[in-house]
């Protein structure tokens, strides 16, 4: 694939649970080593559009092109897919009968065959960098929420993703954690990493976000730079939205 | 609150003097119900005529073990096949019921609502006279007994039976473990449905095969979870065996059998056979509290 392409592109995707349309014709463009953050109401399916990209649920109309390959039905495709793109739950989902270290190197292991030795250094070498090295051999139960969330980002990296999803990560934190989480996402950022944060942490977003995605009912109902976006939205829904997670910051 | 001490612990639960009480109103109880019998049957207990055939003195003089004794480590065997039979097909099927394919689903689902729904009674006579007859020629067991080598005759009759009745050992292991197996299904099905969605998703989303996120992830969970009604399942195992006496292998059961038509010593022989099982089945429960303990610790 050549570095023009987007490095994902979504075309008129469309998802529905029974007869509740969760996504009506999503359109997005997401360029190399841009910054996304995702917003809107909760039920507005801004989860459901980063799901759809490591299809953890399957886009029904449209299409999604990560790095140039659609995503298909077939096992190969996704699981080659979901190697490419790292994800970060809001309950961090860690294996709690693993410990820290062999939560982050199965991956490597089991996937791109890695030799445990060199996925311990490279596991390692992730924990630096979220700040936990010296926890690697605890296990997630004996650790804080905001530990556990940075582990599971560490988890993501160790696949050395092209993409890497947040869903609202800070969400389920207490509120004193939730700054280290947002320093470790804010650093990567600044590494050039391409991602896509669904988050209501709008101080973050203005900070590191290239476009910001307003989303509701569905449909994307707003794309633009923080800027415009948090000093002139040009529509109603979002103004709403804004005047009422904002009042109270 | 000027201490930061914890207060006193509270104190171990222990026996009270009304307890006392009630545990003498109990051995009282228990003793009059021996009394009685022992007034109203007139029974002459031989012990000694029963525990001959546990274990027996040889012309030598030397204790060897006698046929209650050979049933059962026959139960021993049976019950150790079966098990892990058993465990193999609970898991296997226990697995299609998850699965997606619906197809397999199916068919985990009828057999399984097939077996629970049947007496292991019935079953057995069912499986032993329609399918076994027409199954262990097939697998050529009987041409296998006949041909061989010395070598294997004592490999086969300390692992598994008598070569003679070897197919027929076989016949009640498949049967118990077919049994059972379906019981283990449900509690491998319940234990796989038991963990939590976000572990499959954070699985898949590093890109693991399905094979590899049953594997290193849900099952290694699961199996914490579902140990205390495996066990169980195990140790029910242990006791289900002695319906296979009805198709005539020769375990512990199918021995009381005959050593209390022998000897007419009716309850001696059963007491006897009754303090053997418990004590296989509750070593059993030891060894699994044991397994639960050690799984427990140092994790969550």
């Amino acid at each position: 694939m050549n570095d023009t392409n987007p490095m994902l592109e979504m075309r008129g995707v469309g998802k529905w649970y029974g007869d509740f349309c969760a996504l009506y014709d999503v359109n997005l463009k997401l360029q190399r080593a841009e910054r996304m953050v995702i917003c809107g109401p909760s039920g507005s399916g801004k989860s459901t559009v980063i799901r759809c990209v490591n299809r953890l649920e399957e886009h029904q109309a449209g299409q999604i092109l990560l790095d140039g390959v659609e995503l298909t039905e077939d096992t190969r495709n996704i699981e080659r897919v979901r190697r490419e793109v790292g994800m970060v739950f809001q309950h961090f989902n860690l294996f709690p009968h693993l410990s820290i270290l062999d939560n982050l190197t199965l991956g490597p292991i089991r996937n791109l065959k890695m030799p445990k030795k060199e996925a311990r250094e490279l596991a390692l070498h992730y924990l630096e960098r979220v700040r936990i090295a010296e926890q690697a051999g605890k296990y997630p139960g004996e650790m804080s929420g905001g530990q556990q969330q940075r582990v599971a980002i560490a988890r993501a990296l160790c696949m050395k993703p092209k993409v890497m999803l947040f869903d609202e990560p800070t969400s389920a934190l207490d509120p004193e954690m939730i700054s280290g989480v947002l320093d470790v996402m804010v650093e990567l950022a600044g590494d050039g990493m391409t991602m896509i944060c669904v988050t209501h942490e709008m101080g973050f977003a203005r900070e590191v976000a290239d476009t910001m995605v307003f989303m509701d009912r569905g449909e994307i109902v707003e794309v633009g730079p923080p800027s415009e976006f948090f000093n002139n939205p040009t529509s109603d829904r979002a103004r709403l939205f804004l005047s009422q997670i904002l009042s109270h910051h | 609150m000027t201490d930061r001490r914890p207060p006193p612990a509270r104190k171990k639960a222990r026996f009270k003097p009304f307890d006392f009480l009630m545990f003498g109103i109990l051995i009282a109880g228990m003793i009059y119900i021996v009394y009685r019998v022992d007034q109203v049957l007139v029974y002459h207990w031989e012990w000694h005529t029963v525990f001959e055939y546990v274990v027996r003195r040889d012309e030598t003089g030397a204790l060897v073990p006698n046929v209650l004794l050979t049933g059962l480590m026959s139960t021993l065997r049976l019950a150790f096949w079966g098990t892990i039979a058993a465990a193999i097909i609970g898991l296997v099927t226990g697995l299609c019921r998850t699965s997606s394919n619906l197809f397999l689903r199916s068919v985990a689902r009828l057999y399984v609502e097939l077996i629970r729904n049947i007496p292991p009674l019935v079953f057995i006579f069912v499986f032993y006279f329609f399918i076994s007859g027409q199954i262990m020629p097939v697998l050529g067991i009987d041409a296998f007994v006949r041909s061989a080598s010395p070598e294997s005759v004592a490999v086969v009759e300390l692992l598994f039976s008598p070569i003679g009745l070897f197919s027929n050992f076989l016949a009640g292991v498949i049967c118990l473990s077919l049994f059972e197996g379906a019981y283990i299904s449900e509690i491998v099905r319940a234990g796989i449905q038991s963990i939590d969605k976000g572990q499959w998703e954070a699985a898949r989303a590093i890109g693991l095969s399905r094979f590899n996120v049953l594997r290193d992830v849900i099952l290694p969970q699961a199996i914490r979870k579902i140990l205390p009604p495996l066990a169980g399942q195990f140790i029910t195992l242990v006791k289900d065996s002695a319906i296979v006496s009805l198709i005539s292998i020769q375990e512990l059961t199918y021995v009381a059998t005959e050593v209390a038509a022998t000897t007419t010593r009716v309850f001696e022989t059963w007491i006897v056979v009754g303090f053997l099982y418990f004590a296989v089945c509750y070593s059993l429960a030891l060894l699994f509290g044991r397994l639960e303990k050690k799984m427990q610790t140092g994790r969550r």
